[in-house]
């Protein structure tokens, strides 16, 4: 047993008043919304007459059954259930007796309730044990009060306390009201994880009954009495803004209650740095369905005109900042010209091990490349919603959001009210990818709320959500290897960039791993706003890096596992520079498990194999992709993916999410594509961008991963990556063709009739 | 606008709206089934299927005026406990990521295996494609229609 000190995230455990009389205040809850016999047959969980809270995670009823909350907003990677089973398990708890509930947004409670980085359940870890683990010993303290014995010798065992010596036992819900007086204990003892029991053993997702029956989880489901239904009108292109509109346009149509212009943000307003948006004077239109309103939209007269370059200030990551927004509309092919002439030029240099420039002159042999990707779109499939309710006095919002404490404060300084008087809801959302963490559409939907009067649920059209920006960076690198005469690898050159951002994290590998090393970034500034991306930046190095480093090996006559491995050998043995940022063992450790798991170079000369691997959010990948031609496609038959994310806490769960990553990345390297003319975005909905169906995804795919104690890393992002370059270093066996800009195949979308 | 009279999950159900509204907006906001899920609005991704007849129809080009008596099922008419075979094999697999397109992946799955008890991957393929599951789920889809087959 570990001891420790209950300072982390001791304001959650200390019971909190305002809430202990009603019960816990949930979130937007079906199941709570029921009446309790309603609730216990759909539960199939026989409901206490009472609930206890312990603390702000859970309650325990008198019946000995527990609800968890699950601090952050879940998008599809599985917190609401692993969250809750980390506490089950550190309060020994059968899970069969657990409910769980999306916990309200309340940071002073529950710290950063954010999804993003791959960081929830990292850095929920300690605080999650903890929450358990208090509520454990408070029960423990509550029993041994009442059979006056020593809480030394009080034990538990899935909700049962029992006292060494004696054969008192009690359920927790015999004493459930009396821990729930106690004060929070200084200190606890934590679960070996040895002794996991639920930790570690795959449960099933506590919302899929609720998903496989169609109930109103989403941020678009979520209706109220008197609501109307609000849709924005946005420029059609970057780098124009609204000129005018003819409200008598659209006015007298069936269904139409208001048109008007909102803006997100006044003039002088400082954004952080999640108050990205491209429009900020959108027109939107009010009425009684969405239906309706989609043909105002279609109708509605509007002038739009090109802006002038602009500024606004900003509070980012390094500081109170101005942030200059060029006027212009911007094409594809001059992006892609652009970013060549800045390949061309020394850009800053971030990294520099020994002397690169000596070494490439002295070399027998340089291999050069360069690689490139496009802008993407997230196209989560429940399009941008909010609903609002905003009176004068308070500010009443519920949907889908990855960062609900970075608009809060927006949201207060453009509504005029103090935070404490917005209460934001978090539904479930329909996907995320980085897209949600960037809520402008919740002030949207408060000012719309604001300026009709009522409750509104605003929602864009997949056209909208498509065009509005926020993308994923087109990105841009060129890798330089020096060679002496014997194939040995002298030197190593990265020069990377992107628009407007660069893709380079210059200390990962292959950085350590070579005496001479070279690392710049360039940049182009431009008006197509961008954002987080899952796994943002290495989402285009890693395949970039991986392919390179694939065509080095064959360059080199070595395996391309074994040439990986060599290169972690040295960076283990006798690393390069300081600051690298992956352990270089861990990293090994993947691309042994893959080369066991897959059969790497047994029996295996029939099969087009890649192999790559990565060192992303924390955690390291490894994938093997075997790809097969069937009538001049490439098919993928089976991708192998080990993963070293420290210990997993919802095994299957876990390799859904790789499963899922690996698909995605298929999907993007192969289709993927956001394309401009004019400042226009080519593309608008899925008849024009392709995503990937089912039959191009693997036949099959294993997830493995590597056992260990460590205490757990980023899961949800790390699969990504590296599936770009297995799947480009199995096209390049299959087809006999080097691949360096994605996306690889067709990007024309069948048309499904 | 005009009174229409649907038969939606075996009930009767009268809405007034003009002709052309899709039933996938029919079903969100004015009968408040909220199952049925707007994707893209031109058929392109599967998440707004129901069932017309038994046939898995995409709601959001499917003009209430079209319909007159016909049956629409709809995710929430499927079963009345949530226990269909298709739905208990999505809970087995545990398919679901954000679980948005689930229930038109569901509704499209029901309509296969009810025109083809035991389909090939082929076939589950050529039916599936039409629905796009952004999360990447698409091997349990095919895993827990497969399970379903055999049930």
């Amino acid at each position: 047993m570990t001891l420790v000190q209950t300072k982390i995230g001791r304001r959650a455990f200390i019971k909190n008043t305002g809430m202990a009389s009603g019960g816990l205040v949930l979130g937007f809850s079906w199941l709570n919304s029921c009446k309790p016999e309603q609730a216990t047959k759909i539960a199939a969980i026989e409901m206490p007459k009472e609930w206890f809270d312990i603390n702000a995670y859970l309650k325990i009823g008198d019946n000995g059954i527990a609800t968890i909350l699950s601090p952050n907003p879940e998008f599809g990677q599985g917190v609401i259930t692993s969250m809750p089973m980390i506490v089950a398990e550190e309060l020994d708890i059968a899970w069969k007796n657990v409910l769980v509930e999306q916990a309200p947004f309340n940071a002073e409670l529950f710290g950063r309730q954010f999804t993003g980085g791959s960081q929830g359940i990292r850095r929920g870890w300690e605080g999650l044990r903890l929450a358990g683990a208090t509520a454990r010993q408070m029960l423990k303290e509550a029993a041994a009060q009442a059979w006056q014995v020593p809480v030394s010798e009080i034990n538990t065992e899935s909700g049962i306390l029992k006292h060494t010596g004696s054969d008192k036992t009690g359920s927790y819900g015999e004493f459930a009201a009396a821990a729930a007086q106690l004060s929070v204990p200084e200190e606890v003892q934590l679960k070996e994880v040895s002794d996991f029991k639920i930790i570690g053993h795959s449960k099933k997702n506590v919302k899929g009954k609720e998903i496989v029956t169609g109930k109103p989880l989403f941020g678009v489901d979520y209706m109220k009495g008197g609501m109307l239904y609000a849709m924005p009108v946005f420029p059609p292109a970057f780098g124009m803004k609204l000129k005018d509109f003819d409200m008598a346009s659209v006015q007298s149509m069936p269904g139409i209650r208001d048109v008007f212009k909102i803006r997100t943000h006044e003039e002088d307003y400082q954004r952080n740095g999640f108050d990205t948006t491209t429009f900020t004077e959108p027109i939107i239109i009010v009425g009684d369905s969405n239906w309706e309103v989609m043909q105002a939209k279609k109708a509605i007269r509007a002038q739009w005109e090109p802006f002038e370059d602009y500024s606004f200030p900003m509070m980012g990551r390094g500081g109170a900042q101005t942030v200059t927004v060029p006027s212009g509309l911007e094409r594809s092919s001059a992006h892609m010209a652009k970013m060549q002439e800045m390949d061309a030029k020394p850009g800053r240099v971030v990294r520099r091990d020994g002397n690169p420039e000596a070494a490439f002159k002295k070399a027998a042999k340089v291999i050069e490349r360069s690689y490139s990707c496009p802008f993407l779109a997230h196209n989560c499939m429940e399009p941008i919603n909010f609903f609002a309710h905003v009176t004068d006095d308070k500010a009443e919002l519920a949907g889908p959001l990855q960062a609900p404490e970075f608009i809060e404060g927006t949201l207060a300084t453009r509504l005029g009210l103090p935070i404490e008087k917005i209460d934001i809801h978090m539904t479930r959302m329909g996907g995320g990818f980085g897209r949600r963490a960037y809520c402008h559409y919740a002030v949207e939907a408060a000012l719309v709320s604001k300026k009709v009067n009522a409750p509104v649920q605003l929602m864009y059209s997949r056209e909208d959500d498509m065009t509005f920006g926020i993308y994923r960076p087109a990105y841009y690198a060129t890798y330089k290897a020096a060679l002496d005469e014997n194939n040995n690898l002298l030197a190593f050159h990265v020069k990377a960039g992107g628009i407007p951002e660069h893709p380079l994290a210059a200390n990962r590998f292959p950085a350590g791993a070579i005496d001479n090393y070279l690392a710049e970034t360039w940049e182009i500034p431009s008006n197509i706003t961008i954002g987080a991306f899952r796994a943002p930046r290495s989402n285009f190095i890693a395949g970039a890096e991986q392919s390179f480093l694939d065509e080095l090996a064959s360059e080199m006559g070595k395996d391309p596992i074994e040439f990986r491995l060599e290169l972690l050998d040295r960076a283990t043995k006798d690393p390069v520079g300081e600051n690298n940022d992956y352990e270089a063992e861990r990293y090994a450790g993947v691309l042994k498990l893959v080369k066991e798991k897959s059969n790497w170079g047994i029996n295996d000369s029939g099969l087009n194999r890649g192999v790559s691997a990565y060192f992303c959010h924390n955690s390291y990948v490894a994938h093997v992709l075997d790809l097969k031609m069937e009538n001049g496609t490439p098919k993928v038959a089976n991708v192998s993916c080990a993963i070293d994310c420290g210990i997993v806490v919802n095994p299957d769960a876990a390799a859904n999410m790789a499963e899922g990553a690996i698909i995605d990345g298929i999907g993007n390297a192969m289709f993927g594509e956001m394309t401009f003319s004019e400042g226009r975005p080519d593309k608008s909905n899925f008849n024009d961008y392709r995503m990937i169906r089912m039959g191009e995804a693997p036949k099959n795919i294993e997830v493995h991963f590597v056992k260990n104690e460590i205490a757990p890393t980023g899961m949800g992002e790390p699969p990504f990556p590296p599936i770009f370059g297995a799947y480009a270093n199995a096209l390049y066996k299959a087809t006999g063709q080097r691949h360096y800009h994605q996306p690889f195949g067709s990007n024309k979308p069948q048309i499904i009739g | 606008m005009a009174k229409y009279t649907l038969n939606i999950n075996g009930k009767k159900q009268e809405v007034e709206v003009s002709a052309e509204t899709p039933i996938l907006w029919v079903l969100r906001n004015h009968l408040k089934l909220v199952g049925t899920k707007y994707g893209c609005g031109i058929a392109q991704c599967g998440s707004c299927t129901v069932h017309l007849n038994g046939v898995a129809t995409r709601s959001c080009m499917l003009p209430v005026s079209a319909v007159g008596n016909q049956e629409i099922t709809t995710i929430e008419g499927l079963s009345e406990h949530g226990d269909h075979p298709v739905q208990k094999a999505w809970l087995e697999v545990d398919v679901a990521q954000c679980g948005y397109c689930q229930s038109g992946q569901i509704m499209t799955a029901t309509a296969l295996l009810n025109n083809n008890p035991s389909p090939t991957d082929e076939e589950i393929e050529g039916a599936m494609n039409g629905n796009i599951c952004r999360c990447g789920t698409y091997t349990r889809i095919k895993k827990a229609i497969k399970l379903a087959s055999e049930s």
